[in-house]
């Protein structure tokens, strides 16, 4: 039984009936159903600036045949609104000779609890929380210039109704907790943003007052940024942190790996499945099924359960991410990766938590290993060209490295390379492979999803730095 | 079809006096419909058909300065008396802030002029397929172009602002947009290019030939690109992209920014921020336009504002809350800005580029390099070597950087200004930004 229809003028059986008669002569296709609630609680500028509920619900209804994806999509639940869509979707599938794909797998695992986290902690605690953490910020000096803090959750339930009747349902709560601190000393201003989240309560992330550590992590990044000369312009040796800059993964090679772009033959990786595109140590992963990840999910949005997709093995490419429509074509099988922002969107193949795995070196043999170079622990945002395979991503928190020695920060700059190349570039591979801290978007085709990234240290022969200082 | 005016208005009432009811003391509502078809074609072939159907409305309800706002796509009169009841109850425990009101009375918007924003034009699927068709089948014309992909989008929206204060309007507005992707391939290695064009009405959209041509003849031209040297050099910015320092100049300029102390542009009002030449001007009234209205999100009047004057920062963009903390009227740019463009510069393309012997001509950037508070920018970006004002070679994996209180003041204008988008820009020449590459 759906849990969609209770206040509607349908019912499950007649809202199958439906699908059924829909999807007849399609290879796939499904009805989606989304109810997503979220709130947003923002402290700005030592006030309350705002607080947001926000209550949607609709459906997604999908008809595939060959190559080509019908779509309809409303928040009207109701007899007429989904005879309507089922119009739209024949009349533009005219001609149609499928077989409806029946087959798909079934999971016991669950990588997150059905809780509504917005709901399990009280409104007044949130507001207590914020106001907390701007006091415990501006007590830090007047150096302190404004203090951004906001509290993001939500809970989503979902449900899938395909051709045979069968429902698939997912319950999945996320949060989202940001600190952003802007200094200001002699006339020079830098910001300091740190956050973090995942599929639990907010408490599993803030008690104990460890929202005192994503405090005192986003001071410590924008204090660091105030003693930042220009950075260098040109090519150079890089040494990444571990964690959060494994966003160069998923920028650099992710999003080429994505079925679609193969399928289509717009990446840049399309015809190198079987061979070398890294260095032998490098092993790369795309995971949902981490446990209250960001990036994990139960089912994908098409029903099939997560799993954990090896991407690149020592250096080769064994695996690209597929949803059903893409694996279909290509003849292979969807690795759970199809995911839709909500109802309002078609289902694309996308990452979920993309790992590279540890390799044996420590840190400071990479960093001692630079004559001349940067040392980059934190990131902003990066983007990709899948089809040139060019990809940038932007140092939040960067050093230049001397001799072999960790030097001044230098100041904010984007990172550009080639993602088919940049990886037989990753001449070490360190041993201390971390997750992020759980505050990832991916954005793709107008579509944001939660994405995780992880990494150990590594250390890059050769990558362009865009700096100012010749 | 999009429903009317009466249906809107009919929910925003219901919004107010429900929430007038419970204790809210002020009230501002907004009920939103939009319908969405759009056809995607890939190879040649059918690709993507997708009709969306959308209800919206965006509630916020103050209890004398506390303030708190609800968002639902359900608008049945149960779903919205229980958010309703949710807003308030979060009105009333969010703490107070001396800004939060409603606009002043004596600046709302008081007559709606016809802008000419809305087509009722409805292009069916098979129109669609049709113009799709005729872009790829121009897009895939030479042999190097591997991979085209067409879409066209067609959009119609109505809408009903109202407050509490007796405020209440709305109108239709329609959007027309089709676009290429053509990929093209040589000795294995691709590029990507593309072309769209938008318009309010379905008889200004470009011809079908037109965005296929110019999508593919931009994917060839890109072909087999160079890494340069890094250096210091003259950046032209192509059409495409130089809107873009008009989007940060806003970013700068907003009030909250200006508030908050994070833009690199405040204490900057009525300073040399551009060359002298330099004019840039908001107006929210030109017929058709893409970012044309009436009003500003909050119901308050827009008028045409000159933001620089002669290269002097003339104007913030200002909504009410932080209007007030800068003791400053809104002067109806809550939401942002509507039409921005710079006034037309006086040298030809042509003569821009042959200004220097040597510049780097850019048609786009990828990342997100610009710090609003610091100004300091670095951008990946792409696009071909100029020499002798001729375009020689394609250049690509090189970043370009700076900072943009020192790249403002080294514009200059050429006078190929189109209005193409919301916001446009000329052809522009940055003159020095650091090139770093090899």
């Amino acid at each position: 039984m759906s849990n969609f229809f209770k206040e509607t003028d349908i019912d499950t059986s007649q809202a199958e009936a439906i699908v059924t008669e829909t999807l007849k002569n399609c290879d796939d296709g499904e009805l989606y159903l989304e109810n997503h609630k979220s709130e947003s609680i923002v402290l700005d500028d030592n006030k309350i600036k705002s607080s947001t509920y926000n209550s949607d619900q609709g459906y997604g209804f999908r008809a595939v045949t060959g190559e080509v994806v019908a779509y309809s999509h409303s928040n009207d639940i109701s007899k007429e609104s989904l005879r309507k869509s089922s119009d739209n979707l024949k009349d533009t599938l005219k001609s149609k000779k499928g077989t409806y794909n029946h087959e798909i797998p079934k999971t016991n695992s669950k990588y997150y609890e059905n809780i509504n986290p917005i709901e399990s902690k009280t409104f007044d605690s949130k507001i207590d929380l914020l106001k907390s953490v701007n006091n415990y910020l501006r007590s830090k000096g007047s150096i302190v210039n404004q203090v951004t803090a906001n509290f993001l959750g939500e809970h989503k339930s979902i449900e899938i109704i395909r051709s045979d009747n069968q429902i698939l349902k997912d319950d999945r709560p996320l949060v989202r907790f940001n600190v952003s601190v802007v200094l200001e000393k002699d006339g020079k201003k830098e910001t300091g943003v740190y956050g973090v989240g995942g599929r639990q309560s907010y408490d599993d992330y803030l008690k104990d007052g460890s929202w005192k550590d994503v405090c005192d992590e986003a001071f410590r990044i924008a204090n660091v940024n105030l003693e930042s000369k220009p950075a260098p312009a040109g090519e150079m040796k890089v040494v990444l942190g571990p964690g959060w800059p494994a966003i160069l993964i998923h920028e650099a090679i992710g999003h080429g790996l994505e079925g679609d772009f193969n399928r289509k033959k717009t990446s840049a990786f399309h015809s190198l499945m079987g061979q070398q595109v890294a260095s032998e140590g490098v092993t790369i992963v795309d995971d949902g099924t981490l446990h209250q990840r960001r990036g994990s999910l139960t089912i994908d949005d098409e029903g099939t359960p997560t799993e954990n997709t090896v991407l690149i093995e020592n250096g080769i490419l064994k695996n690209y991410m597929q949803d059903r429509l893409n694996a279909r074509l290509m003849g292979t099988k969807s690795t759970g990766s199809g995911r839709r922002e909500s109802y309002k969107h078609v289902v694309l193949p996308r990452m979920r938590n993309t790992m590279m795995l540890s390799g044996k070196y420590s840190q400071d043999e990479m960093i001692s290993s630079v004559d001349k170079g940067i040392f980059a622990v934190s990131f902003g945002g990066g983007q990709v060209d899948i089809t040139s395979g060019k990809f940038v991503f932007n140092c939040t928190e960067a050093y230049e490295i001397n001799n072999g020695k960790i030097g001044s920060p230098i100041k904010g700059a984007t990172l550009i390379g080639d993602g088919p190349s940049i990886l037989k570039e990753v001449s070490l591979v360190g041993n201390d492979m971390k997750l992020d801290p759980g505050i990832g978007t991916c954005g793709k085709a107008g579509q944001g999803v939660p994405v995780g990234v992880a990494q150990p240290s590594i250390l890059i022969n050769k990558m362009t730095v865009g700096g100012t200082k010749l | 079809m999009i429903r009317d005016q009466e249906f809107l208005k009919d929910i925003a009432s219901y919004c107010i006096e429900n929430s007038k009811k419970l204790g809210a003391t002020d009230v501002g509502v907004k009920v939103i419909h939009s319908v969405s078809e759009n056809v995607s074609f890939r190879n040649k072939k059918l690709d993507e058909s997708n009709r969306a159907d959308s209800f919206a409305v965006n509630l916020t309800t103050y209890i004398e300065k506390k303030k708190s706002s609800i968002n639902s796509s359900d608008l049945s009169k149960s779903n919205l008396e229980k958010l309703i009841e949710r807003c308030i109850d979060a009105t009333k425990i969010t703490p107070s802030d001396e800004n939060n009101s409603l606009p002043d009375k004596d600046l709302m918007s008081k007559e709606i002029r016809d802008l000419n924003l809305y087509d009722e034009t409805h292009y069916p699927n098979d129109k669609k397929i049709e113009f799709l068709k005729k872009v790829e089948e121009t897009a895939s014309t030479d042999e190097k172009i591997v991979n085209t992909e067409a879409g066209f989008t067609e959009n119609k929206n109505n809408f009903i602002l109202a407050n509490s204060n007796g405020f209440l309007g709305g109108y239709k507005t329609s959007n027309f947009s089709s676009s290429c992707v053509a990929v093209s391939k040589i000795n294995g290695a691709m590029e990507r290019d593309y072309e769209f064009g938008s318009t309010r009405f379905l008889e200004d959209m470009m011809e079908p030939e037109e965005i296929g041509k110019i999508a593919a003849d931009k994917a060839i031209k890109k072909l087999g690109p160079k890494k340069i040297k890094s250096e210091r050099i003259g950046v032209i910015f192509d059409k495409r992209i130089s809107k873009g320092i008009l989007s940060t100049l806003a970013s700068a300029i907003s009030a909250s920014a200006i508030a908050r102390g994070t833009s690199f542009l405040k204490d900057q009002i009525n300073s040399e921020v551009f060359p002298n030449s330099i004019n840039i001007i908001d107006d929210p009234k030109i017929e058709k336009g893409l970012g044309s209205q009436n009003f500003d999100s909050e119901g308050v009047e827009t008028n045409s504002l000159k933001l620089v004057e002669n290269g002097i920062l003339k104007n913030y963009l200002i909504d009410t809350y932080y209007g007030k903390k800068l003791n400053l009227k809104s002067n109806g740019r809550s939401g942002g800005t509507t039409n921005l463009y710079f006034e037309n510069g006086t040298l030809s393309f042509k003569d821009l580029l042959n200004s220097e012997k040597k510049f780097l001509y850019i048609t786009e950037t990828i990342g997100h390099g610009g710090n609003i508070i610091t100004g300091d920018y670095s951008v990946g970006a792409s696009g071909f070597m100029v020499e002798d004002g001729e375009l020689t070679y394609p250049v690509s994996e090189i970043t370009i950087a700076g900072n943009f209180k020192e790249m403002f003041k080294n514009i200059t204008l050429a006078n190929d200004l189109e209005m193409k988008y919301s916001t446009n820009a000329p052809t522009l020449l940055i003159d020095q930004m650091t090139v770093a590459g090899k």
